[in-house]
């Protein structure tokens, strides 16, 4: 393709001017200087366009809103196992707060902690790094994605003290519950939580943008698209994913902000309005969201897996196939969301179909990383049992999902606790042990140091345990007719026999949270007086070890690297080491 | 130079060009719901009784918009010389929008379907039409501010 | 200007980083106006009694807009010819010119609204009048963003810097081009 020529700028401006673009990628060695600058206080810390401070912000500010998350569950669950008592720490639960507690739980849980500790927060950290760049492509762009997002936070946490208090209608925000105040009973709340929502996917999408255009063309020389770690195919797919499926629930967001502030009548079927076009607005964007929020977790899994089992990955190619399936076939599935909501039951079938296809790649993708565990020499650190834990537990997430994709079986368990533990089987293992994977694998690469092995594996046995204690129970209790978005079963003479689950699941939690303390714990005391981690303390191959702990402004300030293979070369027959970095030019004899 | 230009798909006179030919289209995308009346009737004169006005109107309406947005894109955003995967994405953006509306609109277009029936907008529509009859009955023509 | 990293220069795709950023707003623009206009179009299809509603939109100050657009369409593509060239200060007055044609069609909404609201054809008039504000609205937006994103571009040009940038607004303002290329016949001929 011919490339019109640009036109000529002040020399030193911009590269790109009149170069022929076809060349500029080509493989010379890439010993340009960083751009040095003295970064001021403000412009280090607070106003940073560093992708790895940026990072850092997002990563704090999802824990940060983790702990609110938590918090809230602790609430409402306390709530639930011993109804009508003050729950300590919080008070009593009136029936509209449990309504807040459990609307914003969620919301915080998936927008604010999932998608900016998955993607934002590792995204922006890895995807410099592991492609050897020395930023991302738009840094001042990624500065005002986190400033836009740090907004929709503050937004989220403020609507929880205005008049009427967070908004009560649910994550999922079904008009006219959400639309009209006289229902939902939290006005402002209501207004609140759909601006800070709208302002959460801006800041994405801008954030998407900087991690697909630096994948796509700011590799190292040699990187070819099949040596790129599978940790950033699977980011910047999640992005492209969100952004395409994004648009209709941002459309949707304005009809139902109109519907609340100025009294339109999109969602209003007394004036003509349709309450089901929201459900499909959200929906559409809702279940490609979770492929969004599930392969960056996944991604984290396989990097790990190889590191610690010193094995490729089976099948790298045939993975990111799968993924590719996985993403286009997720836009196919959204309505089995809605199979009671008054859809034609003709559609129902369409989306039945769909849905328990879109189980067959997800399952591959599983089997294929046990095949890439068979035969590996499995070292059990902290990270690795993350890693294997999330395989597990998301595997029953996985399979109790297809009892939900049968429509008829969903006619009996939708809005019932099977499918809150079905989904807390999927999200927990993304969001929560998807974290941890990565946070404990990478933070020497982060902080400079290393965390202490035996507080990482007593809380990692805590909380798997925990968890399962957890959730459960709630599948029983699903499966025994338990409606969602109760504030007391003791009402319902059916259900209140069965209290016992709800305090022990309950106190499940209660020691789950505890443990997390021993993650703040290892977390604090491991910056302060860890050992020092060096570059590769793990032994991996891929490019963001052979930068400093922690990489200075540039990450490279000797020269950026080159890439020679793919990133997974462990265990190669005929060499001495069980590791082949990216960066290590090809010996001159050969290796067999 | 015009034919270089003209060859190249670039040079300030193609551009002038794509935009005379946008002009012409434009005033033939106005005047289509004005002449299509005139058109339908010279039609059945003709024997051809299948062509109706609206079908001119959607055809000069919305035809023109697409070959329209097709001239916008392909020359002003050079498309016809961008990479052609730029134009797969686009085009697959708007696949998916069509599969939007595919899976939506058998509930929210229909009001009736297998086993349901939306009573609230078949009602409202039966209210809102039968109120605009009764408005040309009468004479006026002001139902603006009716819900 | 600014120290810009070394990622910004590569360009593995060969296309250049800003422009391929541009395409991909692009396609997120497409979903978020392909969302609003599917919803609106289910529901007109859907809804007889919005033809009467949409009788009373005015085809010529919805034509004349899209005349302004179509024109400044222009405008903007010959500053992109400029720039190519290397002539900054050209470039800039041509995006000045397509920034007036921006604001022109603005003004010309705003007193197209002005007329229909005192009318009573208000935003929670009925169905189709929700929309037509929603969608035209939110199309004006995308103009106004455009329009002071651009003044900055121009201004940039007028100093021969960063050139490339005249391109890439243009390619946004072509899209906000294309998306009332639609909304015309949706909102005003479609009757």
């Amino acid at each position: 393709m011919v490339v019109a020529k640009r036109g000529a700028a002040r020399v030193g401006d911009d590269p790109l001017n009149g170069v022929d673009m076809a060349e500029a990628g080509s493989i010379t060695v890439d010993t340009h200087e960083a751009p040095h600058h003295e970064q001021s206080f403000w412009g280090k810390w607070v106003f940073p366009t560093d992708h790895k401070m940026i990072a850092m912000q997002y990563m704090f500010t999802g824990i940060a809103m983790a702990l609110i998350g938590g918090y809230m569950s602790y609430a409402f669950r306390m709530q639930l196992a011993f109804p009508g008592q003050s729950v300590p720490g919080y008070g009593i639960v009136s029936q509209g707060e449990y309504n807040a507690l459990v609307t914003n739980h969620g919301t915080i849980m998936i927008f604010w902690v999932a998608m900016p500790m998955l993607i934002a927060a590792f995204g922006n950290f890895l995807i410099p790094l592991m492609i050897g760049a020395d930023d991302m492509v738009f840094p001042r762009i990624n500065r005002l994605s986190y400033q836009i997002f740090l907004i929709s936070a503050i937004v989220l946490v403020a609507s929880f003290f205005v008049p009427g208090g967070g908004f009560g209608g649910a994550w999922t925000a079904y008009p006219p519950l959400s639309a009209n105040s006289a229902y939902n009973l939290t006005p402002l709340g209501a207004s609140f939580w759909i601006v800070a929502v709208a302002l959460e996917f801006v800041a994405f999408l801008l954030g998407g943008i900087n991690f697909i255009t630096t994948l796509m063309n700011s590799r190292a020389p040699g990187m070819k698209m099949y040596d790129i770690p599978m940790v950033l195919w699977m980011i910047v797919i999640a992005s492209i994913l969100f952004m395409a499926s994004v648009g209709p629930l941002i459309a949707g967001a304005v009809m139902l902000f109109m519907d609340q502030v100025v009294g339109t009548a999109f969602f209003d079927p007394t004036r003509g309005g349709d309450p089901i076009l929201w459900q499909h607005l959200f929906w559409f964007f809702g279940h490609p969201e979770v492929y969004v929020v599930l392969l960056p977790a996944m991604g984290m899994v396989a990097d790990v897996m190889c590191t610690f089992a010193r094995k490729k990955l089976f099948n790298y190619k045939l993975i990111l196939f799968t993924v590719f399936a996985t993403g286009i076939i997720s836009f196919f599935v959204w309505a089995h969301h809605q199979f009671i909501a008054g859809i034609d039951p003709r559609m129902a079938n369409v989306f039945t179909v769909t849905t328990l296809i879109i189980s067959v790649p997800v399952g591959e993708m599983l089997f294929l990383y046990i095949a890439t565990l068979y035969g590996g020499s499995i070292q059990l650190t902290t990270p690795m049992l993350w890693a294997l834990s999330f395989i597990a537990e998301f595997l029953i997430g996985g399979v109790t999902g297809i009892f939900l994709g049968a429509s008829g079986a969903d006619i009996y368990f939708h809005d019932t606790y099977f499918v809150l533990a079905h989904f807390h089987y999927t999200f927990f293992p993304i969001a929560i042990i998807g974290f941890y994977t990565g946070i404990t694998f990478w933070f020497p690469k982060m902080f400079g140091k290393m965390m202490n092995e035996t507080l990482g594996k007593i809380h990692f046995w805590g909380t798997i345990i925990a968890f399962n204690c957890i959730f459960i129970p709630l599948f029983i209790l699903g499966a025994a007719g338990q409606h969602r978005r109760i504030y007391n079963f003791q009402n319902f003479p059916d259900l209140a026999g069965m209290q016992d689950l709800r305090v022990f699941a309950t106190a499940a939690l209660l020691v789950m949270l505890a443990f997390q303390l021993v993650f703040l714990f290892n977390f604090v005391m491991s910056l302060l007086k860890g050992k020092p981690a060096g570059k590769n303390p793990w032994k991996a191959n891929t490019l963001e070890w052979t930068a400093a702990s922690p990489p200075p402004h540039g990450n490279w300030p000797e020269g950026l690297p080159n890439c020679y293979r793919g990133p997974y070369e462990y265990s190669v027959p005929g060499r001495e080491d069980d590791y082949w970095p990216q960066n290590v030019p090809p010996d001159t004899a050969p290796a067999e | 130079m015009a034919e270089h230009e003209e060859h190249t798909g670039h040079g300030q006179a193609h551009y002038v060009r794509i935009w005379g030919i946008l002009l012409v289209l434009l005033l033939i995308s106005v005047l289509g719901p004005v002449l299509a009346p005139h058109i339908e009737d010279a039609a059945a004169g003709a024997g051809a009784h299948f062509l109706k006005g609206w079908m001119i109107v959607i055809l000069t309406a919305f035809g023109i918009a697409v070959y329209k947005a097709y001239l916008v894109a392909a020359n002003f955003m050079h498309l016809n010389i961008e990479k052609r995967y730029i134009t797969l994405l686009l085009t697959t953006m708007l696949t998916l929008m069509l599969l939007f509306f595919a899976g939506v609109s058998p509930d929210v277009m229909k009001h009736k379907g297998q086993n349901w029936e939306n009573v609230a907008a078949e009602a409202e529509i039966d209210r809102a039409l039968k109120a605009q009859e009764s408005n040309a009955h009468s004479g006026e023509h002001h139902d603006g501010a009716e819900h | 200007m600014t120290t810009r990293p070394i990622a910004t220069t590569r360009s593995a795709t060969g296309i250049p980083t800003g422009k391929l950023a541009v395409w991909w707003v692009i396609v997120s623009e497409i979903v978020i106006f392909g969302g609003l206009l599917a919803s609106y179009i289910m529901h007109r299809l859907g809804h007889p009694e919005w033809a009467g509603y949409a009788s009373h939109t005015n085809a010529w100050f919805g034509g004349i807009n899209t005349f302004v657009l179509l024109t400044s369409s222009l405008s903007a593509v010959l500053a992109h010819h400029a720039a190519e060239q290397g002539d900054g200060k050209k470039a800039a007055k041509w995006l000045v010119g397509t920034c007036f044609g921006g604001l022109t069609f603005i003004g010309i909404k705003a007193v197209e609204w002005t007329i229909e609201i005192q009318h009573g054809y208000t935003i929670t008039a009925n169905g189709f009048w929700q929309f037509y504000y929603t969608a035209a609205g939110l199309h004006a937006l995308h103009v106004i963003a455009g329009c002071v994103i651009m003044l900055i571009i121009a201004n940039d040009a007028r100093k021969q810097l960063e050139l490339q940038r005249v391109e890439l607004i243009g390619i946004y303002w072509h899209f906000v081009d294309i998306v009332w290329i639609f909304l015309f016949p949706l909102l005003y001929i479609a009757k």
